[in-house]
């Protein structure tokens, strides 16, 4: 059983008491910070980079996943409680979550969609731990021309998908791109738009972007948008879900296990892709597809279950290819980055210790999500009813020290406050923080793998293009980017051409 | 409207009045009525200047780095390449958002909130280098609860002179960082 060696190795890490102390806290510090209404997982996460400074990288990435899955978990809360969706992959989740909980059934819903989430994280661990030393096999000959069109497809990918217009998107990832260029350029030394400072010199670092777009841009933005407060209910009874919901569930736990997982391989939004499919498989399937909208356990079962089960697959182009997904994973590649860990093919192969330890601390980060969330929901109902205006001091505090003690450098902290405000900013005029940031993680390899595949083709650009993996990439770059403007041309004419007919 | 009668016969919490049905296209509509305004014509053309802009700029940036060759890139290559994108890009969507669009959200009067919780923000960096980070988190979370929240006199300086004790307590006394402080 040389395949499973590995894995049950990487079970003996996390199984350690202090990684699993550490997991623990991040799965409850997670959920805590998740659930503050306006913080999606992203802003979670970002605000919460600091804590994993300065511990052992294994034992750093295994909180990260405990923070992961409690963020994850805190914007369902907020969804079902509120109305406020973490996330775009926890929207769905509203229609029938909140109406759960204006009947009363609040911990239902709760506790079907914590169990839920369970078993689609579950299901997708294990497919993840089958499917990836594949995907990495097949990565282990890709050459810098194969990265460089990879990460064009990614990032494009990840423009195109999120909401917005497409070509604010795909400006906020150029403007990524320019960032990750700050500094001293690795190939010759010269400086780079650093304009003489010396704190630009070795680059603008990931962290304070990342938590200043998301941490701060949210938190300056929440300060406006606070007069739409709404209230939470008093009091979260009965958790556990009664027999007769667990069983009108299992079946839409079962297909959004599946489709999650499949869906959340793909790179771009593939958690709220799966969770939009998996409410409707269901309205479909359902014998009373009315009752939909009204309080259908399953309503709630299956979405969460895919987009939890999406969530857990999309680390699968991260940990294999180095290609993180979405704004998330983009975040998780960042840190993994910083604890000196570069994700990729070769991860499996040459730290398997640590790349089975981050697969199986993903299964402990969801058992304990599962076996804190049912206990811990009165406590979030309580944090829920503090008001806005004593929770948006706090988080910006936690931001702003946070921020400090990972450099004990002021100046990341103002980095971090003005790129706050550049996030407040580009949600007012409609340009969406994810790409920029995931342009920016992926600038640096962007870059040198363009320059290192010029310097093996000799600056033939055509040899992109005899390459059948890079040439394939840049054909579906090419589809992705054009395909969406030849079908809005085409529409628009068939639409003339209506009111043409219309007119006369 | 049967389907909201149903639901208000189904439903016992009532502390929210007026909570339409909620089917998703209800909610969609709800949202859509709730959220302000796009951005705009105004908005756009500021947005597409500023980034275009950018790109303008970048790109003589990276001219004054060597733009080299494909055979030969050197440091002002790929700079060049994406502030080039950035330009074309920007100038697109001056014209493609001419007439505004569905996107972004207008500045409303309450935007000014933002602005007042940045520049506090801004004023606390500046400050706790120079003394230390307890007394700016005070006026921070005072002027937050007070000013931008609403709170009362009483109940603002109670959690503030609270959230500034639990902030010392868990970073200086339990975590021991050295982020600068006075006592």
């Amino acid at each position: 059983m040389d395949f499973f060696d590995p894995v049950l190795n990487g079970f003996g890490v996390v199984l350690d008491p202090q990684n699993l102390l550490y997991c623990l806290m991040g799965v409850v510090i997670g959920m805590l910070i998740g659930v503050l209404p306006g913080l999606g997982p992203a802003a979670t996460i970002a605000i919460l980079l600091p804590l994993t400074y300065g511990i052992d990288p294994v034992t750093a990435i295994i909180m990260l996943a405990g923070i992961f899955y409690g963020a994850q978990y805190g914007g369902t809360i907020t969804s079902v409680l509120l109305r406020l969706p973490g996330e775009a992959s926890s929207v769905v989740t509203v229609f029938d979550g909140y109406v759960l909980a204006k009947q009363g059934k609040a911990g239902t819903a709760l506790g079907i969609a914590a169990i839920g989430s369970f078993i689609g994280g579950t299901v997708a661990i294990i497919g993840l731990t089958f499917l990836a030393p594949l995907v990495a096999s097949f990565a282990l000959d890709f050459g810098p021309p194969e990265y460089t069109a990879l990460a064009l497809v990614g990032i494009l990918l990840v423009a195109t998908i999120s909401g917005g217009t497409k070509i604010k998107a795909l400006i906020a990832a150029a403007v990524g791109l320019l960032l990750a260029t700050v500094g001293r350029d690795v190939f010759t030394g010269a400086e780079r738009f650093t304009f003489g400072n010396l704190s630009l010199a070795d680059g603008i670092d990931f962290v304070p972007i990342a938590m200043g777009l998301f941490g701060i841009g949210e938190i300056l933005y929440n300060l406006e948008e606070r007069h739409r407060a709404v209230s939470a209910p008093a009091k979260v009874a009965n958790v556990w879900p009664s027999r007769a919901d667990l069983r009108k569930s299992s079946g839409a736990i079962g297909r959004g296990s599946v489709l999650g997982f499949f869906l959340g391989i793909l790179p771009g939004g593939g958690a709220t892709i799966s969770s939009m499919v998996s409410y409707a498989v269901e309205k479909k399937r359902a014998k009373d597809p009315s009752r939909f909208g009204k309080g259908a356990v399953e309503g709630v079962a299956g979405p969460e279950t895919a987009n939890n089960a999406a969530a857990t697959s999309s680390f699968i182009p991260l940990l294999t290819l180095g290609i993180p997904a979405n704004a998330t994973m983009a975040i998780i590649f960042g840190a993994l980055l910083i604890h000196g860990i570069t994700p990729g093919p070769q991860l499996i192969s040459e730290d398997p210790e640590l790349f089975w330890g981050v697969v199986n601390s993903m299964y402990i980060g969801n058992i304990l999500l599962l076996i804190l969330s049912i206990p811990l929901v009165g406590l979030f109902v309580k944090i829920l009813r503090v008001r806005a205006a004593i929770l948006a001091p706090i988080t910006a505090l936690i931001t702003i020290l946070g921020a400090y003690t990972i450099r004990n450098s002021m100046f990341d902290v103002l980095l971090v406050v003005l790129f706050g405000a550049l996030g407040y900013l580009m949600k007012k005029f409609g340009f969406e923080p994810g790409p920029l940031v995931l342009a920016f993680v992926l600038g640096e390899l962007l870059e040198s793998n363009l320059r290192r595949s010029l310097l093996v083709l000799e600056g033939d650009v055509s040899g992109f293009l005899t390459r059948p993996i890079s040439a394939t990439l840049l054909v579906i770059f090419v589809l992705v980017a054009v395909g969406p403007m030849i079908k809005s041309a085409l529409a628009r004419r068939q639409h003339d051409t209506t009111r043409v007919n219309a007119d006369s | 409207m049967k389907r909201n009668h149903d639901f208000e016969a189904e439903s016992t919490g009532t502390d929210v009045p007026g909570v339409p049905d909620l089917t998703p296209e209800g909610l969609a509509a709800e949202w859509a009525a709730d959220s302000p305004p796009p951005s705009g014509s105004t908005a756009n053309l500021a947005a597409s200047l500023v980034a275009a802009g950018l790109g303008v700029a970048g790109m003589v940036i990276a001219v004054g780095l060597g733009l080299g060759t494909p055979g030969e890139p050197r440091p002002g290559t790929w700079p060049f390449i994406i502030s080039l994108i950035i330009a074309v890009l920007a100038l697109a969507q001056l014209v493609v958002g001419r007439r505004g669009g569905v996107d972004g959200e207008r500045f409303s009067p309450l935007s000014r909130m933002a602005a007042f919780g940045f520049v506090t923000l801004l004023a606390m960096v500046w400050l706790m280098p120079v003394i230390g980070f307890e007394i700016p988190a005070l006026l921070l979370c005072f002027v937050w609860m007070k000013f931008l929240g609403g709170e009362t006199w009483r109940s603002a300086t109670l959690y503030s002179v609270l959230v500034v004790a639990a902030f010392y307590a868990i970073f200086i006394l339990g975590l021991g960082t050295s982020i600068p402080h006075l006592f």
